[in-house]
């Protein structure tokens, strides 16, 4: 963008260096630094040859596998099905079906974890089976976004020269569509892939106890058994399991590419009755999938074993399972303890990435390298970040693991990245017209970016905001690693409480669950938004 | 090759979109063997005719039948006819052979036979050697004899062509109106060609008929 701006016209070095500061430093501080540490904690020891020798782990990392394959295939075989209603039909409602699809997306993963326990018969309440069922209900929006956006702008008539040449609709699948989305079902299966992969709240909410993927025996070994070395050799050996699948997911995506001429977007209102049906059949299945679960989270909340119940909403004196003997857990505190973490968090999310936003979209191409180093935390799990930082500060003068405002900076770091990817588009569609505006007017570059681009970021601000909000609430893998008892999180207290026997103690658990989906939400339609309005011109 | 000619009438096609009649009770009749042009404006629903006799489009009224057999509940990889698209439609993801072959793949002839029967239609259409070319070099002209191939490999009862040769250069377009014309007679293939123009129509085509004389409210629906 703005090639035609002349060089002179642009912000002044000395105001994108300004900008880039605090964010290049925390991300050298929290992120870069801990990983090093991570690197050289275990490539010096041992640790990789012997923690690969024990067969637990390569039954974890086997078990890690697998799941993540069996959990990609099913979300991409049930996605698919509403992806192509939304991808090719006009219908009332499809608007807020999408919403509901994305809705479950966002949802903390201890949320939908909780959802699947609630709705699933308790035979298979807590098994491989419930994990890959929460897995597809929680990643059926990555194929109905990832796919549908290609379906939707495949042309039509490609099926129909197909048909008049014999192909019937399933032959017509097999050979013209499939092969057409391919580069879409790639992205999705690898993006599902490394979400199974990683997958941490899901394991430890619905898994049968004893259930471990290799983010779960990180967090076991790190913070159960003191084993560091084990624990970093693991995360290590995930980074570069992931490492190679997107390398290859890349190299077979250029492989793959055919250029083909996109339609505009074509959906059509289904015409004949038999379309008709199928479109609400499918409709009101998809929207059963989602709601139902969420459903079942807030009806179990008022459930007990004798009947209807309020107790999950109102006995909240620290889980008192006798008169004087206690679990532990505060749901009340883990509510302030969540909110005031989650202030922070979001408080250093949006500096963060509020300032790297701007320097990235001021300094131009300088401004890739800052942009991609503020990607990297996606690629990195929440546990290894978590890890990282606890072994990293652990030391003086760096000794900072008993200092509040640890939690909020690993939570921090897990949303800055979507904090930037909120943000940058939004100040990108600020229209350079109008910077060269206000330099015709007289303002010096750095005086017009003040007056331009600063007033209309408020807007992306808040709705990064909220959506930082919603990531440090939730956030589960990172805060694990880092919390210490007595400032149990929401997400931790669901957790735990879901994880134990008992009515009352269940019932809690599921009030907390629906109190955070329902915050969660708001603070998400906030952030829906804010990036909705501004990205109209 | 087909060893017979089929015959085609589409008869009463009503087509609504959005409460105006595209197709008001349009009645057309193609004897075996013979090439109809169908000329009128853009946009007077042309298109849509040829869309509703292959099964693309279901008409609010009407009926379509291909030898006297009333096809139309049939579903369009069932009827037999062939069209060739405006912009051809070729599959992006497979070569100009496999295009070709395509038909043939659907109905379960093995690949050697398959590519064998393709490449020979390819060289009647002027692509000999072309076959395993990515269709998305193509030129325009040569795009358009693929799709052409495509549809003839097939042996469609019934051939639909959707302004075939708009957009193609004036030297270009007259020589594939003259090898487009030949292929059909030589393969005496009964086909409906759409097009705007009255002098490519009739160099292709025995006879032409214009969509607006072939509105019930117009006339008497016979075009002769």
């Amino acid at each position: 963008m703005d090639r035609a701006g002349a060089r002179v016209n642009r912000p002044p070095a000395w105001l994108v260096a300004a900008l880039a500061a605090v964010p290049t430093t925390a991300l050298a501080l929290f992120y870069l630094w801990p990983l090093g540490t991570l690197f050289t904690e275990t490539l010096g020891a041992d640790a990789v040859a012997d923690t690969l020798r024990r067969a637990t782990t390569r039954e974890v990392l086997w078990f890690t596998f697998w799941q993540a394959v069996a959990s990609t295939g099913a979300t991409l075989v049930v996605g698919l099905i509403p992806a192509w209603l939304v991808a090719r039909y006009e219908f009332r409602g499809r608007g807020s079906l999408l919403g509901a699809v994305t809705a479950v997306f966002v949802l903390p993963t201890v949320v939908v974890g909780g959802a699947v326990l609630a709705v699933l018969p308790a035979s298979i309440e807590r098994s491989t089976c419930a994990i890959i069922v929460a897995h597809v209900l929680f990643n059926i929006a990555v194929v109905v976004r990832l796919v549908g956006a290609l379906w939707e702008r495949l042309p039509t008539d490609l099926s129909a020269a197909a048909a008049t040449l014999g192909a019937g609709p399933l032959d017509t699948m097999r050979h013209v569509t499939l092969p057409l989305l391919r580069p879409a079902l790639l992205a999705t299966a690898s993006a599902v892939f490394v979400l199974t992969f990683t997958s941490f709240g899901v394991i430890r909410v619905v898994g049968a106890p004893g259930t471990r993927t290799i983010e779960v025996e990180v967090w076991r070994r790190a913070t159960q058994l003191g084993d560091i070395p084990g624990a970093s050799a693991l995360t290590i050996v995930q980074l570069l399991v992931l490492g190679l699948v997107l390398a290859a997911t890349g190299l077979l995506q250029r492989r793959w590419t055919t250029s083909l001429d996109l339609a505009p977007t074509h959906r059509r209102r289904p015409r004949t009755r038999r379309e008709r049906s199928l479109v609400t059949a499918i409709g009101l299945t998809t929207a059963a999938v989602v709601i139902v679960p969420i459903a079942a989270m807030v009806i179990a909340s008022f459930s007990s074993p004798t009947g209807w119940t309020t107790a999950g909403w109102t006995d909240l004196d620290g889980g008192e399972i006798r008169p004087g003997l206690r679990v532990g857990i505060d749901p009340v505190a883990a509510v302030t303890a969540s909110l005031r973490f989650a202030a922070w968090a979001t408080l250093f999310a949006v500096l963060i990435g509020g300032l790297a936003s701007l320097a990235i979209t001021a300094a131009q191409r300088a401004g890739r390298l800052l942009d991609i180093g503020l990607t990297l935390p996606i690629a990195t799990s929440a546990v290894t970040i978590g890890l990282g930082l606890l072994i990293t500060f652990d030391t003086p003068p760096v000794d900072w693991r008993a200092e509040w405002w640890l939690v909020p900076v690993g939570q921090a770091l897990v949303a800055v990245p979507f904090v930037v990817r909120a943000i940058v588009p939004s100040l990108r569609a600020i229209d350079p017209q109008l910077r060269a505006a206000a330099s015709t007017l007289g303002a010096a570059p750095s005086r017009a970016w003040r007056e331009v681009v600063l007033p209309m970021a408020w807007r992306p601000l808040l709705a990064a905001a909220g959506l930082a909000g919603a990531i440090s609430l939730g956030e589960f893998g990172a805060t694990s690693m880092l919390s210490r008892s007595g400032n149990e999180t929401l997400p931790i207290a669901i957790e735990r409480l879901l994880g134990r026997t008992g009515a009352t103690l269940q019932a809690q658990g599921y009030a907390l669950a629906s109190i955070l989906a329902l915050v969660t939400g708001l603070l998400m339609i906030i952030a829906e938004r804010g990036t909705g309005r501004t990205g109209e011109r | 090759m087909s060893t017979r000619a089929h015959s085609m009438h589409a008869d009463d096609v009503v087509v609504r979109f959005a409460d105006t009649n595209v197709l008001d009770r349009v009645t057309l009749r193609i004897d075996a063997g013979v090439i109809v042009a169908l000329v009128g404006p853009s946009g007077s629903g042309k298109s849509t005719l040829l869309r509703v006799i292959a099964g693309i489009i279901a008409a609010d009224g009407g009926r379509i039948a291909i030898d006297d057999v009333d096809v139309t509940e049939l579903p369009t990889h069932r009827r037999g006819v062939g069209m060739v698209f405006q912009d051809n439609q070729l599959f992006p993801h497979r070569s100009v052979v496999d295009n070709a072959a395509f038909a043939l793949q659907m109905r379960g002839i093995p690949k050697r036979e398959r590519r064998t029967i393709a490449a020979e239609w390819l060289e009647r259409v002027g692509l000999a050697g072309f076959g395993d070319r990515r269709v998305q070099g193509l030129s325009g002209g040569e795009a358009k004899r693929v799709a052409l191939a495509r549809t003839l490999a097939a042996e469609p009862k019934v051939v639909l062509l959707d302004e075939p040769l708009t957009g193609l250069d004036r030297d270009l377009h007259d020589r594939l109106a003259g090898d487009l014309a030949q292929l059909l007679r030589d393969t005496s293939t009964t086909a409906l060609l759409v097009t705007h123009d009255h002098n490519e129509a009739a160099v292709i085509a025995d006879r032409t008929v214009a969509l607006a004389d072939l509105q019930a409210t117009r006339s008497s629906g016979e075009a002769r």
